[in-house]
Parts: C-alpha cells; sequence; structure tokens
C-alpha cells in the first residue's frame, strides 16, 4: 500500500493507489464508439471477402479459364445476366423464375405450419382434454426425422409442388405447435381466472386473452423456424423439381458452374435475412406491448 | 346485490395431505373479512375454494344459501398480488373487456353506440380509482400500485357480490400500501361489498377488516407432517381487540418482533 497522505496519482504504467491498473477497463466493460461499431461489424464482411479476392486471383493467374473461383466481377456480371436475361426457350428470366417458385413453396409451408402452431398450440395448452389427447403424441412427431419421411412424401403425393410443402410443414409445424402450446401454458395462472371472474366463455379467453398474447411469439418462432424451413425447401427441390432456387444451384453442380451457385446462395442469404427483419419490425409495430414496450404515441 | 358465504364443515385435502379442517364459517353480506396466518396454512386454498378453482374435499360452500358455483365467475371478482391485468390490452381496454364478455359472446368485443356506452361506464370506474390519466397506457407503463388500482377497477366495474384480494398490496411500497388501503375501504363503504382480503400483514389486517380470521395448524405430527390441516385459531370482530390477542396471534402466525404495533381502530364504525 501507498501511503495515504497527499494526492495519489496513477503512475505512468497506469497503477493506482492499490496497484493495480486502473487505466484499462476490464474487457467486459469496454463497449464501441459508434464509429468503432460500424467498423467491427464491417471487419468480418470485408474480410471474407478480402479472402475471396486474393484466393481467385492467386487462381486465375495461374489459369484463366479456372471455374472454381470467378472473380468477383465476373460474379457480379454473371448475377446481373441471371437477373436481366431471359431464357432462350422458356422466355422466363431464370433467378425470378426460381425465386417465385421457391418463395411459394416456402410461403405456402410456413404459413400453414404457422397457422397449425396458433390452432393447435392454443387449444393444446389451453385446454385439458386435449392436451392429454394430443399433447405425447404431438412430442412424438416431432422426434421423426423430416428428412427421412421425404422419401414418403414422394411416393404418397407425388413429386410436384404438394411434396415439397408437406416437407416443409413436417419439418417445421411441430415445432411451431410445441412452442405456441407452451407459451399458452406459461400464461400466468391469475390471468386466465381473472378473466373468468369476467365472465368470459373458453372462446372469449381464446379469443381476447390467448390469441392476441400468443401472436408475437408466433412471429418470433416463425422467425427461428425460417432457418430450418430453408433447408427442408432446398433439400426437397434438389432431389426432385423443375425449377426453384434449390432445384438450379443442384443442377448447375455438375458443370462446376460456380457463377450461377455463388450469387443463387447469396441471394437465398438475401432473402432468408429480409425475411428475418420483415418479421421482427412487424412484431416490434403490432404488438407494442410486447416485451414492456409503450404505447405509440 | 352483495352476497353472504357460509363455510359448511370444510376440509380440503391433496392426497394424504390435510390443508384445511373442517372449516365452519358465517361472513354476512358486507363484512370485510381479513385473513392471516402464516405461509403454508392454507389461507391461499382457502382463497381457491371461494374462486371456485378448488372443490372442498368434503363440506359445502354456500353463496346466499346455494352453493357456491364450482368454477370462477362474474359473481366474485379477484385481484391478486401480481398478473391481475392483461398486458396486452390498454387501461381502458382492461376494464372495457369485463363489459365486452358479457354483451358480445362471440366476438368479445363492442361497436358503435354499445361500445361508447362501455367506454363511459370504464373510464368512471377507472376515474374513482384514481387513474383518469392514464386511459391509454399499457400496464407495462404502470407503477405497481396504478396496476393494483386497474386490477381493482377491472374487478368492480363487473359489479361482484363478493370481492377475493389475495395480498393485493403485498408487493407495494409502505407509502402506496396506505393510499390503496384508504382506497379499498372508500371504494367498500361506497359498493357494500362482501370482502375477503388475504394479508400477511398482521396491522393491515388489523386495519382494514371488520372481522379478522387467523388460520393455523394446532396439531402437528412430527412423522406424519400432512396429517393435521389448519383451522380458524382466532375469529374476531374488529375495533374491540385488547392488547394481549394482538400479541398472541403475532406470535401464533410468527410475525417478527418489529417496531411496538398497536392495534389500530378501525377508522368505521359498525352498523
Amino acid at each position: 500500500m501507498m501511503s495515504r497522505g497527499g494526492p495519489v496519482r496513477g503512475t505512468a504504467t497506469g497503477t493506482g493507489p492499490d496497484g493495480e491498473r486502473t487505466r484499462m477497463k476490464r474487457l467486459i466493460n469496454r463497449q464501441p464508439g459508434r464509429v468503432g461499431s460500424v467498423l467491427l461489424t464491417a471487419l468480418p464482411f470485408v474480410g471474407v471477402l478480402l479472402a475471396y479476392g486474393i484466393a481467385s486471383a492467386l487462381r486465375l493467374a495461374e489459369n484463366p479459364n479456372d471455374p472454381l473461383l470467378p472473380s468477383l466481377l465476373t460474379l457480379g456480371e454473371s448475377f446481373l445476366r441471371l437477373a436481366t436475361e431471359e431464357n432462350r426457350r422458356t422466355g422466363d428470366i431464370l433467378l425470378w423464375s426460381d425465386t417465385a417458385a421457391s418463395l411459394i413453396r416456402l410461403g405456402l409451408g410456413v404459413g400453414i405450419s404457422a397457422l397449425m402452431g396458433l390452432i393447435i398450440g392454443i387449444v393444446t395448452g389451453l385446454i385439458p382434454v386435449v392436451h392429454r389427447t394430443l399433447s405425447p403424441f404431438l412430442v412424438v412427431l416431432s422426434m421423426i426425422p423430416p428428412l427421412a419421411l421425404l422419401p414418403i412424401l414422394f411416393i404418397v403425393f407425388g413429386v410436384g409442388e404438394l411434396s415439397k410443402v408437406m416437407l416443409i410443414i413436417f419439418g417445421v409445424a411441430p415445432f411451431l405447435i410445441r412452442d405456441l402450446q407452451q407459451r399458452v401454458e406459461q400464461l400466468p395462472r391469475e390471468q386466465l381466472i381473472k378473466a373468468q371472474t369476467l365472465g368470459a366463455s373458453t372462446w372469449q379467453i381464446i379469443l381476447r386473452v390467448v390469441l392476441p398474447q400468443v401472436m408475437p411469439r408466433l412471429l418470433d418462432a416463425t422467425r427461428l423456424a425460417l432457418g430450418s424451413a430453408w433447408l427442408f425447401l432446398i433439400a426437397a427441390e434438389a432431389i426432385a423439381a423443375t425449377e426453384g432456387l434449390g432445384y438450379r444451384i443442384f443442377l448447375v453442380r455438375r458443370y462446376l458452374d460456380m457463377e450461377t451457385i455463388l450469387p443463387y446462395v447469396v441471394w437465398i442469404t438475401l432473402l432468408a435475412f429480409a425475411f428475418d427483419l420483415l418479421l421482427r419490425v412487424l412484431t416490434r409495430r403490432l404488438f407494442p406491448w410486447y416485451r414492456g414496450g409503450r404505447a405509440p404515441a | 346485490m352483495t352476497a353472504a358465504i357460509h363455510f359448511d364443515k370444510v376440509w380440503k385435502s391433496y392426497g394424504h395431505d390435510v390443508v384445511l379442517e373442517r372449516i365452519d364459517l358465517q361472513v354476512k353480506a358486507g363484512e370485510f373479512v381479513t385473513v392471516v396466518g402464516a405461509s403454508g396454512c392454507g389461507k391461499t386454498t382457502f382463497l381457491r375454494l371461494l374462486l371456485g378453482e378448488e372443490a372442498p374435499s368434503r363440506g359445502h360452500i354456500l353463496m346466499d344459501g346455494r352453493p357456491l358455483p364450482a368454477e370462477p365467475g362474474p359473481d366474485r371478482g379477484v385481484v391478486f398480488q401480481r398478473y391481475s391485468v392483461f398486458p396486452h390490452m390498454t387501461v381502458l381496454g382492461n376494464v372495457m373487456a369485463g363489459l365486452e364478455f358479457a354483451a358480445a359472446p362471440f366476438t368479445g368485443r363492442l361497436l358503435g353506440r354499445a361500445r361508447r356506452h362501455a367506454r363511459d361506464e370504464a373510464r368512471d370506474m377507472l376515474c374513482a380509482v384514481g387513474l383518469e390519466g392514464a386511459l391509454d397506457k399499457y400496464p407495462a407503463e404502470l407503477s405497481g400500485g396504478m396496476q393494483q388500482r386497474l386490477a381493482i377497477a377491472q374487478a368492480l366495474v363487473k359489479r361482484p357480490r363478493v370481492l377475493l384480494l389475495d395480498e393485493p398490496f403485498g408487493a407495494l411500497d409502505p407509502g402506496i400500501r396506505k393510499d390503496m388501503h384508504a382506497l379499498i375501504l372508500d371504494l367498500w363503504r361506497r359498493t357494500g361489498l362482501t370482502v375477503f382480503m388475504i394479508t400477511h400483514d398482521l396491522k393491515e389486517g388489523f386495519y382494514l377488516g371488520t372481522r379478522l380470521l387467523v388460520f393455523d395448524k394446532l396439531r402437528h405430527d412430527p412423522h406424519a407432517p400432512g396429517a393435521y390441516g389448519a383451522r380458524i385459531t382466532y375469529d374476531i370482530p374488529l375495533g374491540q381487540t385488547d392488547r394481549q390477542v394482538y400479541e398472541d396471534i403475532r406470535t401464533a402466525i410468527g410475525v417478527p418482533e418489529s417496531a411496538p404495533l398497536s392495534p389500530q381502530t378501525p377508522p368505521h364504525t359498525e352498523a
């Protein structure tokens, strides 16, 4: 210990009166500034692009016809071509027709799953008789690996749209149902009692107490389920389809056509990111009371 | 309007655990009954029986001579310590909900003139509890005391015959609690409701009620802790309690020796 008398100043080495370091805060307490935040966010993206650019340049220097790592410029041109040029045979623009086909499948699959999650989740979570009937069954159902069902789906529903949508439903509906059911079960007992003392029937409790409170959770859960929905979509398209984003990248794989595959992957990622953002904004706008939010002024 | 409650030799047990033992009780319409007791001695079970959330294992509960309905209903309003209000409805919406449930069986919502009427009635109720400045806020924006005011307004707008309060002020600061006491006494005097209030605060129990019930387990079997249930060990009309009784209860329910409490004379006179 230093003497207590007189003003004590940190020394040049950054030690305080007790010999502890005082200049540097702990790592967990150091917050990046505004500019720092932007830079830190950009860092991994820039890093990956840079690494790709260097690797691509090295390979192309050796062999200008190397198909594996096309230059960023080539990829950009390729993306533009995919997004603007009409296919000579069909007259469709490849990227858009593939995107439309995939999004319809994804939208149907996820939409139907969300609806099932909402309805079945609420009744199994709220009504004891239904809970007894369905809850254990749903647990078992959700253990089936959906991809193992794919051959069955193709056999039963054919190789058309239905089997792909069904795969997505089998993949995400059990998760959504169980998540919503748990959410309903977590509603405080006091609220349900209170609603009854206000004269609400079971139907009115569902409509005015349970449904509005689980809707934001449904959007949250759907957001989490989108990742697996994409997985099942691309898997189904890879195996049997005539168009679609997943179909395309697996089709051109045979020709090592990285000029198509890489832009498609980036495009799929962008779409996934956009849906995630959309659902998050929607939750915040539609349900201001969720997470202790404030009423719109 | 307001109802009398009769417990006729009521027992409640869960499996082999007896919680309440032979509860015999007559409560007149308009009484303000406060219930105290050590934790785990059946106060909450008593309230759940009154709510209809639980059925007695033996005996009967009668409301104005008729068996109490076996599930919660609009004749018995309730305010819990927490989670009494709906977080997704505004203050006004929370109070209107009760009116809407009764008038719109299928949609649970009112439109047009009926809605305006319900809105006015809800607004009047909210004024009575002092929330006229917060009509469009969500409960999360309210303080704990304001949330409890809202829960009270929500219950009273249905004009219940009995009001059940489950430690309604237990989570509030002492100053706020005092305001709430004044509010609940005022509302009780104006409505003439039969009130049951559970509290762990003995002083509050003495101050608010016209009658105090103490729940306690008298018999213990150390080898079978669930063998005996709690009974009503004191049933005192308030306003005439001497200090000795107060001290006896305080030791019985295990309230710690704090600042010397003197039983305050309730601020109301019995009719």
